[in-house]
């Protein structure tokens, strides 16, 4: 680093030293789509180097090349429209039933909790005793009460995912500052413009960092509920393949399902570029409160 | 001081009284403050009065007693022959934030009090008296710009017009452009000024600046901290339209040293 040229001598020894330019480490430097294409390469390299030299058994960990194989595979049976695009389309429905649930049931709640007295003294204590609990243990009793159809499976789902926008919602109604609702008060506004016209907005980014946080767990659920519960899901195409040690198979089906987790994540994104434009966009990187 | 008011000033002290408070107390019961005590205000038709007092002292509860927005212990509050029991429409009320909504556009939020009172509709017909006041304040061209593109002064500017957009006959400032720099906030109180002249507004305004209290005031009042009362009412006979020259003459800076005088005794500044 140069120091500024503070002092005439330091001015009369040329442009080049009076130049005072922030240094930028050699890591940072490196362009992003470099930087995420060496670091996917070197991961790879180091997973074939692993199986390679036989460090592990191909049955625990399959090759990279064993799992390229395998994601041809399902792609061409979900292409053609064959039993696993069945499954994928199962989860899926699981997957928009239980966030649309989970919006509609999180978003009243979260309403009744932020916004009234009742909701914030006496039922608030009551979902964090609930939030609390392992969610996913429920899901043996959600199997016994609604069969091992897809209901079990979106109730699951539904019930992980309906917290974070219990939480989300309720923060943000209680974003608004002090200004905003003394203006409110000079302008006269009833309770519900108040809550219509300021509230709701203000609360908007902490309502979504709840969805995005949901987008997540929606899945989770859905899967774990495919898991223990049967199904025709994708959830039970993984648990096949891997009680036959298929570990390549696995591999493959879950980036094909992280695929519908990525979509749902996106579209909040989505759905909050437009809906909060006047927030500075982060790519994803608000996702946790 | 009942030094004569000059020609130019509109508040004659024989000018109809809008806001007249008797006997206004106030005490937080929670914290057993004793905010305010025996507060007697009478505002005439046209006036501009301020209220200069440490921090603390009860200055914006004062103000949100005048605004409706919260009750006196006891005393009375009227405003234009009706006690003041909740928020008024013929009330106007600025704060030291500009809290203009970030989903709305200058001009959305300019005419949102009318939106809130009389629905979309009316809103919307208001918008070309909007725009002429966004004119008044030199923010013709940021009207459908969104606020995260204002700066501090132009927000504080759309406040004003936002204030002013339903009329109001009194305007109840709380240091509204203290959170601006000083530069700025020399315009911002010639063009509060000019403002009240051409609508012949009755404004109450709290400051922390002597200067700004005299320049813009016909009677400054002085406020005494726990419990807060008003200690002196310094009249300013200085002609108006008043101007930053002013500032420099030898009247200007008695009345200052006046004021300040007053303060040093509530032990501060
Ligand atoms: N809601 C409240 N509950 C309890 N005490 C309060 C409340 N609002 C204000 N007070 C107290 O009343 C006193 C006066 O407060 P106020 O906000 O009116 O002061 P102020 O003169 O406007 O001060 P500043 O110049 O810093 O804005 C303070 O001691 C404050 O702590
Ligand atoms: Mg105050």
């Amino acid at each position: 680093m140069t120091p500024p040229a503070s002092t005439p001598s330091a001015a009369a020894a040329g442009p080049a030293d009076t130049v005072w330019t922030e240094e930028v480490s050699l890591i940072d430097r490196i362009p992003r789509s470099v930087a995420m294409i060496g670091l996917f390469v070197a991961f790879i390299a180091l997973w074939q180097f692993t199986v390679s030299v036989g460090l592990v058994s191909p049955i625990i960990l399959a090759s990279p090349w064993a799992t390229l194989e395998q994601l041809i595979f399902v792609g061409n049976n979900l292409l053609s429209g064959d039993y696993m695009l069945r499954a994928l389309w199962i989860t899926t429905k699981e997957v928009v039933y239980s966030f649309a649930l989970a919006i509609t049931l999180g978003f009243s709640l979260g309403v009744l909790v932020g916004e009234t007295g009742f909701g914030e003294r006496a039922v608030m204590p009551y979902l964090v005793a609930i939030d609390t609990m392992p969610k996913i243990a429920f899901a043996p009793l959600f199997i016994a009460w609604l069969g091992f159809d897809i209901h079990s499976k979106v109730a699951l789902a539904t019930f992980v995912a309906t917290f974070p926008i219990v939480v989300g919602t309720a923060a943000g109604l209680h974003a608004a500052d002090e200004n905003s609702r003394l203006l409110f008060k000079t302008m006269g506004a009833s309770r519900l413009q108040t809550l219509l016209k300021m509230k709701l907005p203000t609360g908007l980014p902490h309502f979504f960092t709840g969805l995005k946080i949901a987008s997540v767990g929606v899945m989770a659920g859905a899967i774990t509920g495919e898991f223990l519960g049967g199904g025709k899901g994708f959830g039970e195409l993984i648990r096949v393949a891997a009680s036959q040690l298929d570990t390549a198979r696995v591999f493959a089906l879950i980036i094909y399902l992280s695929l519908v987790g990525l979509a749902t994540f996106g579209l909040v994104v989505w759905a909050q570029r437009r809906l909060v434009f006047w927030q500075k966009a982060s790519v994803g990187g608000d996702a946790l409160p | 001081m009942t030094s004569a008011v000059t020609a130019f000033a509109p508040a004659g002290l024989d000018a109809r009284p809008v806001y007249e408070l008797r006997n206004v107390t106030k005490t937080f019961p929670k914290r057993n403050v004793h905010a305010l005590d025996r507060v007697d205000l009478t505002l005439r038709e046209g006036s501009f009065a301020s209220v200069i007092g440490a921090s603390g002292c009860g200055k914006s509860t004062l103000l949100k007693i005048m605004a409706g927005l919260l009750p006196p212990s006891s005393g009375s509050v009227v405003l234009a022959g009706k006690p003041v029991t909740g928020p008024r429409r013929d009330i106007g009320m600025m704060f030291q934030q500009a809290t203009l909504f970030p989903w709305r556009t200058a001009i959305e939020n300019v005419v949102l009090p009318i939106e809130i009172r009389d629905g979309k509709s009316a809103a919307q017909a208001k918008h070309a008296d909007a725009r002429a006041l966004l004119e008044l304040v030199g923010l013709k061209d940021f009207a459908h710009v969104f606020p995260n593109e204002l700066s501090g002064g132009m927000a504080q500017r759309a406040a004003i017009c936002r204030m002013l957009i339903t009329e109001p006959a009194v305007l109840l400032l709380d240091e509204p452009f203290s959170a601006l720099d000083e530069l700025t906030r020399d315009f911002m109180n010639m063009e509060l000024q000019r403002i009240c002249l051409a609508r012949n507004a009755t404004s109450f305004l709290v400051t922390h600046s002597i200067q700004e209290a005299v320049v813009l005031s016909d009677v400054v009042y002085v406020m005494s901290p726990r419990p807060g009362r008003f200690v002196e009412a310094v009249t300013v006979d200085l002609p108006r339209p008043r101007t930053l020259e002013m500032i420099t003459t030898p009247r200007f800076g008695a009345l200052v040293d006046r004021i300040r005088s007053r303060l040093d005794k509530g032990a501060f500044l």
